[in-house]
């Protein structure tokens, strides 16, 4: 199945079981065999739906990246410069941890 | 005594000055409407406490001279606002428990405006939704029903669907929203209230649970117009810790509403005319067009070309940013944990994220995954992000011949739960009206305006330019008066 990067339009793609279990590995959300039969047809319908993108000649514009025009704005470079977003604050920032550990987020190790 | 549950936030706010009632009396009410009403689902989390305390607050400070803009009035907040040491779950099991350790600047400043918390409202999960039938703590009902006799339960809309249904059966006068892509406009539609998405960055995305940041919106859900000016004046306002905030002062929305609309010019964008739209709503719409004439309104047709190709591009774009924004759900942090026998890191990360979010929320951040994949980039993202641009380039024309856009808000009246749930892709249709001004950043609200043929609300959406969000109440204030709607659900729960 080959891609075509850059063009406006292309030919339907469409998704296969690999590309969904492929999809589903990239997003990290495990999807047993059953879960990735049922997905293939509902991306496949969803994705058949947008491609009509591709009759749009967009040869002319930019994408867009601001949605209202504004200027990108730098704080203060100082330490705690708002106390909302400050530090200081590790047992709030633990709070909701799952398994904090003196003071760390606990997590399994990672298995190489 | 009045039924105090009936007035609206200017009610409550004028009444409780004027010394009419207590604010105690008013936080009173509304709880035991809340507890009275939990078959409609409406509620993730109650919170009668603070309700009270606000209410206490107000009536001390009322004894002391010393009133705040939203004293004495009690509301909902939609459950993706984080608040602090309050429960805060975007309707997901996998923030189930999350308590956050800090205030969104948007429920901040309507604490700090003298207004009480009811509770925490139900909505469909991570926002991603039109009917708020994806929500973990189940589905909300909308206090409507048909009036064929049958006993349907009926979507509220989505993803605000506990903030409508809640403002829609007296147990709050308004309620915080967010919109994406139509989630307080369309919820307002199917329950006969208003409510406004304003300008991008009018309001702080800071605490907002995020799901596609440019294009999230808080917004007022309220009964009517005046009080949606009035709440979105709380609401709204340059926060620095958001980078999107405008940097511009609050305008007196309320105090510059008015109905007279000579000298504006009301556009009529021909691409909404649908293929198979119901007859009532073109109907209605004609109606909308006819009040704006007798407003003083000049009316002129115009074109916005590329409306078909909206809804495609903002599901490419609004996925592709969830899947981004929902990558932290990892069970390191926050959230859900899952961790299996023997898991590894990147195991723990599957088991989790596939516990922890609804079949929705999975297929839009898989669909966002693949349109940012390599090889895909450029043909989905890149695409729909030059189609955005061309979406609104196609306002920006629009606006050299009218200053604000009347359209139906949705292309139905609400349907029943259950009705549309099995195509995805037809509950995406839903947003059709309301998808292209929030790709353009534009305010945009719905106010309601008629019945439809089984006694169910239907609304019509004002479009304006971008910051005109004076202009969109107004016209909202125009249709408000000429439609008359008193409309409401009858008591069944």
């Amino acid at each position: 199945m080959q891609a075509s990067g850059g063009s406006a339009s292309g030919p339907f793609m469409s998704v296969d079981s690999a590309t969904v279990r492929k999809i589903a590995s990239l997003a990290r959300i495990a999807t047993s065999d059953a879960e990735v039969e049922a997905m293939v047809p509902e991306l496949n319908n969803i994705i058949g739906w947008i491609e009509q993108l591709g009759e749009v000649d967009t040869s002319a514009v930019q994408p867009m990246t601001a949605v209202i025009p504004n200027i990108l704005r730098l704080r203060d470079d100082v330490v705690n410069a708002d106390p909302l977003t400050g530090g200081n604050i590790r047992d709030r920032v633990l709070a909701n941890a799952p398994a904090p550990e003196h003071g760390f987020f606990g997590v399994p190790k990672v298995i190489e | 005594m009045t039924d105090l549950t009936n007035l609206t936030v200017a009610g409550i706010r004028d009444g409780f000055r004027a010394g009419d009632f207590s604010a105690r009396e008013v936080a009173d009410a509304f709880n035991a409407n809340v507890a009275a009403a939990k078959v409609l689902n409406a509620f993730i989390v109650e919170t009668p406490d603070h309700a009270v305390a606000a209410a206490d607050a107000a009536d001390r400070d009322r004894s002391e001279g010393n009133v705040k803009p939203l004293s004495g009035v009690p509301i909902g907040m939609k459950d993706l606002f984080c608040t602090q040491g309050v429960q805060t779950t975007a309707g997901s099991h996998i923030l189930e428990g999350f308590t956050p350790q800090y205030e969104s600047t948007v429920s901040a400043k309507l604490w700090a405006a003298g207004a009480g918390m009811l509770g925490k409202l139900n909505m469909d999960q991570f926002a991603m939704g039109s009917s708020n039938e994806t929500s973990f703590f189940g589905n909300v009902i909308s206090p409507w029903r048909r009036s064929d006799g049958g006993n349907a339960a009926l979507a509220p809309g989505g993803s605000s669907g506990g903030s409508a249904s809640a403002i829609a059966a007296r147990l709050c006068p308004a309620a915080t929203g967010t919109d994406t892509g139509g989630s307080i406009r369309q919820p307002a539609a199917f329950v006969g209230i208003s409510g406004i998405k304003p300008t991008y960055g009018r309001c702080s995305r800071w605490g907002v649970v995020a799901f596609a940041s440019s294009l999230d919106q808080a917004g007022p859900m309220a009964h009517d117009v005046r009080d949606c000016a009035i709440m979105l004046e709380a609401m709204a306002g340059f926060d620095p810790k958001d980078s999107t905030s405008l940097e511009l002062a609050v305008p007196n929305w309320e105090v510059a509403l008015s109905g007279d609309l000579r000298g504006k010019r009301i556009g009529i964008p021909k691409e909404y005319r649908v293929d198979n739209m119901p007859a009532e709503i073109d109907a209605l719409w004609e109606k909308g067009i006819a009040w704006m004439k007798d407003a003083g309104a000049e009316i002129v047709e115009v074109s916005l070309p590329h409306t078909k190709y909206a809804l495609p591009a903002y599901y490419i774009i609004a996925p592709a940013e969830a899947s981004s924004n929902l990558a932290r759900y990892d069970g390191v942090r926050y959230g859900l944990r899952d961790l299996p026998d023997g898991a590894g890191l990147q195991d723990m990360y599957a088991a989790t994220r596939a516990a922890g979010f609804g079949p929705e929320v999975k297929r839009r951040i898989l669909i966002g995954t693949y349109v940012l994949s390599a090889g895909f980039y450029d043909a989905y993202y890149t695409q729909a992000q030059k189609v955005r641009t061309l979406i609104s380039q196609d306002f920006d024309r629009a606006w050299e011949k009218c200053d604000l856009l009347l359209t139906p808000t949705a292309p139905s009246a609400a349907f029943a739960l259950g009705e549309k749930s099995d195509d995805p892709l037809a509950m995406y249709l839903n947003d059709v009206f309301t998808v292209p001004s929030s790709l353009a950043g534009l305010p945009a609200m719905s106010v309601p305006a008629g019945l439809d043929g089984q006694g169910l609300p239907l609304g019509l959406q004002i479009i304006g330019k971008a910051l005109d969000e004076q202009g969109v109440l107004n016209a909202g204030l125009a249709i408000e008066e000429r439609a008359g709607f008193t409309a409401r659900a009858e008591k069944w729960w």
